[in-house]
Order: C-alpha cells, then structure tokens, then sequence
C-alpha cells in the first residue's frame, strides 16, 4: 500500500467458491465519511455512508462498534495529545446511527502501564454513551507485569490471561488474547490452554452462529517481518472453518486492511492515537509522524451492522475527520 | 664477587623489575573497566551481536520514538520500558552468551558473548 493510499482499504479475497460475482475491490477512498463493507450471501460490497443512518434497520439488526491502540500515556511526535483524539473518538462513536449497541477495544489501552493511564482510560470511556465495553489487550497492556494490573481491572468474567466468549442477539463474540508471554523472535501467540478453551467454546454452536473474533494482533500474516502475525493464529481459526460467518476484528497496525478467506473477513482497524506506516513501506514499524492536519485523517473508529438472520455484517470505518 | 654481580646479579636485578613491571602493568589493564554501547534505532538493537570481556558495561540507548525494553531471554537482566533518550546498563561478570529481546516487539532480538 502506498503512502497516497493511506486513506483506501485494499481489499483481497483468497478463495473462489464458484459465486462468480466475488472478485478483487481496490482503493476505495474516502473523505471524512464513512465507508461501508458489506458481506451478505457471500458478496463484499461497499458503499459511502454519511454518518447518520441511510437505510431503515431491518428487524434485529444492532451495530457495535470498534476502536482500537488509544495508547493513553503516549506523547511523542506522531500525537502529543493522545487524549484529545481519543475524545475526538468517542465524540465520533456517539453520533453513529444506528448507535452501537456496545463497543470492543482491541487493545493497547494504554502505552506503558504507568500509574494512571489505566484510570484515565475508564475516566475517558464514561463519555461514551454505549454503556458497556468489552476488551482484549495489547502488548503494552501487559509487558510490564504479564498482564496482571490489566486482568485486575478487566479480568472479571474472563479465564487464563485474559480471554472470554459473549452472545448478542445470536451472535457468537470472542475476545482472545495474543499478547501475553510472547517470545523473542515470535509473533503474537494464542497458547494451547486458549486454543483448546476456543475449540470448546465453539463446539456446542450451530454453523449458522455468526462469529466474531477479536483479538490485539491479527490473526492472520499481515506482515511477519514487522511482528504483524500470530503464530497459532491458523489453529485456532480451524475451529472456525465450519461457520457460515466469521468476522476477525484486530488492532496493532494502526490502519485498515481487509481480507476474505472463504467464510471469513478479517478487518484490522485504525487507532485512535498515532498511524503506522504501511507494511514494508518504511524502514520499520512505529509511530508515523504526518504532516499537521493529515492526523485525524488517519485516526478513526468502527461501526458493524449486524443482521443476524442473514449472517450479514457491515463494516464501516470512520475518520476523526 | 664483582665478577658473579656482573655476570649474575645485575642482570637478575633487570629481569625482575621487567617481571614486576610486567604484573603491575597486568594488574592495571584487569582493573580498568570498559565499556560498550547498543543503539535502539527503528526497531533493530545496534550491534545486534556484541562480544565483550568479563566486567563490560553495556549500555542500550533507545532512540526511536516508541517505548522499547531489554529483556534477556534467560531471566539475567531485564530494563524498564525504555522512553526515547532513555538507556539500561548491564555489567557482565560471567562468561557465557547472553540473548535479550524487545518484550513488545519480540522480532526484535540481539545477544552478547561475554569472554
């Protein structure tokens, strides 16, 4: 991807299973609105989206929404006020229509698990009018203690590290953590205990479970090179194989990428602190510092749109401006 | 006896003042500590592979703009979460090798041989 596409979603679909109207959708740019995905009976389209509401909500559809990397407690070049756009964030979330019903966080929370930056995430998120918020951290959560100040204040009603399953109007969500005890020279890694726990929680469900999975660090091989990846990350969406509808939601990259895998759409979602370069398009990962003005461009949210009876989820992403 | 100091004492003399210098000079060389340094820079530790004598200092300093940390893989050192401009110093006493990484960024790795 290059730095002029760093507003567009390059899209890639990896299997054909004879529809023949699925193909390749390419660089679809947006302009402070949003840009709406859709996957129904198989079919990625897209569409631009004001942000209020286009269309009448069909019976039982409920959104949620995504953000992702708030990084509370950075403050470099690339954001000297993390804070401020993550209020930019949620002023953004809160004026969604239909409004969400409740938002995931996928992870990085805070920079460097220093005193308060946990505090002053909650203290933040009370602006938030969807009142219950699900979360998975990142590696910044739990490097300093493997996690245990963050399962102190996340913790409840989630086993081992940090990982947990809930069900919304008939769908499946699972928060899994990829973050904790990685090892040198590694990716993210999910660990066997998880990975068996995951196969279990799955088993009991019904193919027509519309899944959501989410996760720090994608699950699939964005870029290894960069520690974009999860080692096990395979394994445990072989367990996910049989699903009619599988949505991967993750953080870490600070930018969107999308891509189709047979029944699966994975999404990777912008931050609300700080853009990362495009992978391999500069000498490593890392805060991307942008010319003044540019930087709301690349910070945003995510809305979903579920209709449960379709297996249809629609995914729109939303610049800070 | 002026012929035995001339042919055996004087030079005897020579010889042990040069050993003498020679341990006091060893003796200075062993004492003097030194030291090595190791750049973080775009997520790469610079050298990655250093080799140092018994009692080197090393002293990482982080220059990107992104928290990085030293972590040695078998539990001899660890740094707190390095801001930019900050550093970690380690001195090593023991011969052996010695592989560390980056806690958040695992792809980071380097190691230091200590003989």
């Amino acid at each position: 991807m290059t730095r002029q596409d760093r507003n567009a979603s390059v899209i890639q679909q990896d299997s054909d299973d004879g529809v023949d109207r699925r193909g390749f959708l390419k660089c679809m740019a947006w302009a402070g609105t949003g840009l709406l995905w859709t996957v129904s009976g198989g079919v990625l389209s897209s569409r631009r989206l004001a942000m209020a509401g286009e269309s009448t909500p069909l019976v039982g559809q409920f959104a949620f929404a995504q953000i992702s990397d708030s990084h509370l407690g950075f403050k470099a070049a690339a954001n000297q006020d993390v804070t401020g756009t993550l209020q930019q964030a949620i002023t953004r979330l809160n004026a969604l229509q239909p409004a969400p019903a409740f938002v995931l966080h996928t992870g990085d929370l805070t920079h460097s698990q220093k005193p308060g930056e946990f505090d002053a995430l909650a203290e933040n998120l009370k602006s938030l009018n969807a009142k219950q918020v699900f979360y998975v951290p990142g590696e910044h959560d739990v490097f300093a203690d493997d996690g245990k100040a963050y399962l102190a204040r996340y913790g409840q009603n989630t086993k081992g590290t940090g990982w947990h399953s809930f069900d919304y109007q008939g769908v499946h969500f699972i928060g899994l953590n990829n973050v904790t005890n990685l090892k040198a020279n590694g990716l993210g890694t999910l660990g066997a205990e998880q990975l068996e726990w995951l196969e279990d929680d799955t088993k009991p469900l019904a193919a027509s479970t519309p899944i959501v999975v989410f996760a720090h660090i994608p699950l699939w091989a964005v870029y290894p090179d960069w520690g974009w990846g999860t080692d096990d990350g395979a394994q445990a969406l072989s367990y996910l194989k049989r699903f009619g509808s599988v949505t991967v939601l993750n953080g870490h990259i600070h930018q969107v990428l999308q891509k189709i895998e047979g029944n699966v759409q994975f999404h990777t979602a912008m931050s609300t602190a700080f853009p990362q370069p495009a992978p391999g398009g500069a000498p490593s990962p890392g805060p991307m510092v942008v010319p003044a003005g540019q930087l709301q461009h690349l910070l945003g949210v995510r809305e979903v749109t579920v209709i449960p009876t379709k297996g249809s989820l629609a995914t729109a992403d939303f610049p800070l401006a | 006896m002026r012929v035995f100091l001339l042919r055996w004492g004087l030079p005897a003399l020579g010889l042990a003042a040069a050993l003498w210098g020679a341990a006091l000079l060893s003796v200075a060389h062993a004492g003097a500590p030194s030291a090595q340094q190791v750049t973080i820079e775009q997520f790469k530790f610079t050298p990655a592979a250093l080799t140092v004598p018994v009692g080197t200092t090393v002293t990482w300093t982080n220059k990107d703009g992104t928290i990085h940390t030293v972590t040695s893989t078998t539990k001899v050192f660890a740094s707190e979460a390095l801001d930019q401009g900050g550093s970690f110093s380690y001195t090593f006493t023991t011969p052996g090798s010695y592989p560390y990484f980056c806690k958040l960024h695992p792809r980071m790795t380097g190691s230091v041989t200590v003989q």
